[in-house]
């Protein structure tokens, strides 16, 4: 149903008027109202060719924002949540943001000459016909390796890339997704409900039951999450509420375990489990209800979407793929030759591909990145550390945690006699605590003689 | 140390490092009001594999997720036999 080069207004509307439903936690919106009728408080046309920070803090509002402003704004960029307001004038500037739309609940970027636009949570009429001039480039945020963001460059046909070529379902169906839709992951969710019928919304302050409860008395037939959302939804004791006939999970790796717990929660379910990163779009389901996935999808090919594994990593080359970071200097997402190497090990074993953590080292506590060395840098600053080595450790709820190795040091310059042990693991967890967000505060610290260093003097990691 | 002293203690101590109100601890009580979240559960488990031996949500078995306090408690108590 989507049509190269058209706007996603136009895709949604090709059909006739749209029949679906957005449904957030305070108010739902009717999708055939946007036919005659705007968010933006009767300023679309001033964001026309401008590059548009999508900065409302509610889903719903930037969800609206999104379909409206695509084919109309030269670029959009989807501002998570959780942005630290900091990194907006380094964001700004990248990508060259002269608007912005911002709800009644968030507070406007002080940025000089820039046009704000507060929508509204009733639709105003729209001043003449909704028309397309321009293909809009679409920016998502992924957090980078010093924790400042990177802009990802998509285009409304590589974000659909997956969509493409799909049938259309004989009825409606009713998505949801754990995820917030300005994620790769939940924008995904967000693009197939708006092509195949309606979504509900999460909040990210809604108890997880409660979400669950809306959930089901909004009939949802297709759920997505990470698989610690899922871990989290098994043990509310409100997995029941919902009843989908499509479980999926993305975003890590799944495991057996969740696996075989979401099958037996919901026995008329596909539990199906994909691939997908911002830079690499989506790659590929596995719908066999096994952890890992065959080797054969690397030989099958499609046609659209490559995959290779040199040295034990996974590379794919699909037109799902985003285009290029924002920004000077940046380095390239793809190779040469079109294939992005997405940084996951996987470990063949009689004919499966299993996933072996990040090469890079990045920990993944419940779907937040943690880099080791900013967590060491913290540790590190303790008089009596010598140095520090901070791994994950592997964990059925949150897929790791964070744990640190301490070298300490014999003598500190200016201090008495060391602390013991556990005064000194209470000294670094209160240091951590007042420097990082929680997800990165080493759950555990050992203190051990020494750190393996290799022969070009760096931390020998772990390479899961 | 039984399982289950070993398991509340460990409740504990995790409510105090995160900084959570935990709810007084009984066999109804369900995990999802216990105060705590889910890093604090994963720090739990983690070190509950270290005191007492035994993953179960990580053991080669299909486990049934715990939904109470006691669901909790009887998962370690099956486990660490």
């Amino acid at each position: 149903m989507r049509n190269e080069g058209a706007s996603l207004w136009e895709c949604l509307s090709a059909a006739g008027i749209p029949t679906g439903h957005l449904s957030g936690a305070h108010r739902q919106l009717a999708l055939r109202d946007l036919a005659a009728g705007s968010s933006l408080g009767g300023q679309l046309e001033t964001l026309r060719g401008r590059t548009v920070l999508i900065a409302a803090r509610d889903q719903l509002t930037a969800a609206l924002a999104l379909i409206e402003l695509d084919g109309l704004a030269r670029r959009m960029i989807l501002c998570t949540p959780d942005l630290p307001p900091e990194h907006l004038p380094g964001i700004i500037a990248t990508a060259g943001a002269d608007a912005c739309v911002v709800d009644a609940a968030t507070p406007a970027p002080a940025t000089a000459g820039m046009q704000v636009v507060t929508a509204t949570a009733a639709l105003v009429p729209l001043d003449g016909q909704r028309h397309t001039s321009v293909a809009t480039e679409w920016i998502l945020l992924t957090s980078g390796t010093t924790g400042i963001p990177k802009l990802v460059l998509h285009t409304l046909q590589s974000l659909t890339s997956a969509l493409a070529g799909a049938p259309a379902p004989p009825q409606p169906l009713i998505w949801s997704t754990f995820y917030d839709i300005r994620r790769y992951g939940g924008l995904q969710i967000f693009l197939r409900a708006l092509h195949t019928g309606s979504l509900v919304i999460s909040e990210a302050t809604e108890a997880v039951g409660d979400f669950l409860a809306r959930a089901g008395a909004g009939g949802v037939t297709h759920i997505s999450g990470t698989p610690s959302h899922w871990r989290k939804a098994l043990m509310s004791g409100a997995a029941a509420q919902i009843s989908p006939v499509y479980v999926r999970l993305s975003g890590e790796i799944a495991d057996q375990a969740v696996l075989d717990s979401l099958r037996a929660t919901y026995p008329r379910a596909t539990v199906a489990h994909a691939f997908a990163s911002t830079e690499a779009g989506v790659a590929f389901e596995v719908r066999d209800g096994r952890a890992g996935f065959p080797q054969a999808l690397l030989v099958a090919a499609n046609g659209r979407i490559e995959m290779r594994v040199p040295e034990d990593t996974l590379q794919i080359r699909s037109p799902g793929g985003a285009q290029r970071y924002l920004g000077e200097g940046v380095e390239a997402i793809r190779q040469p030759d079109g294939f992005v190497d997405t940084g996951d090990r996987v470990e063949l074993r009689e004919g499966r591909y299993y996933f072996a953590g990040r090469r890079g080292g990045v920990i993944n506590v419940g779907g937040q990145k943690v880099h080791p060395e900013e967590v060491e840098a913290v540790i590190n600053t303790h008089p009596w550390v010598r140095m520090s080595l901070v791994k994950a450790r592997r964990n059925a709820i949150t897929g790791a945690i964070v744990t640190a190795d301490v070298v300490l040091a014999e003598q500190a310059p200016g201090t008495g006699a060391r602390p013991s042990e556990p005064v000194l693991t209470q000294q670094l967890t209160e240091q951590c605590k007042a420097a990082l967000a929680p997800f990165k505060v080493p759950a555990m610290i050992r203190f051990v003689p020494s750190l393996a260093v290799s022969a070009a003097g760096k931390l020998v990691r772990p390479s899961a | 140390m039984s399982v289950r002293s070993t398991i509340t203690s460990q409740f504990q101590q995790v409510a105090v490092e995160q900084e959570r109100a935990l709810s007084p601890l009984s066999d109804e009580l369900k995990l999802v009001q216990s105060g705590l979240d889910s890093l604090s559960f994963a720090i739990i488990v983690a070190r509950l594999e270290d005191s007492l031996g035994v993953d179960p949500f990580n053991a080669p078995e299909t486990v049934e997720f715990p939904v109470t306090f006691g669901d909790f408690v009887r998962l370690y108590e099956n486990f660490a036999k």
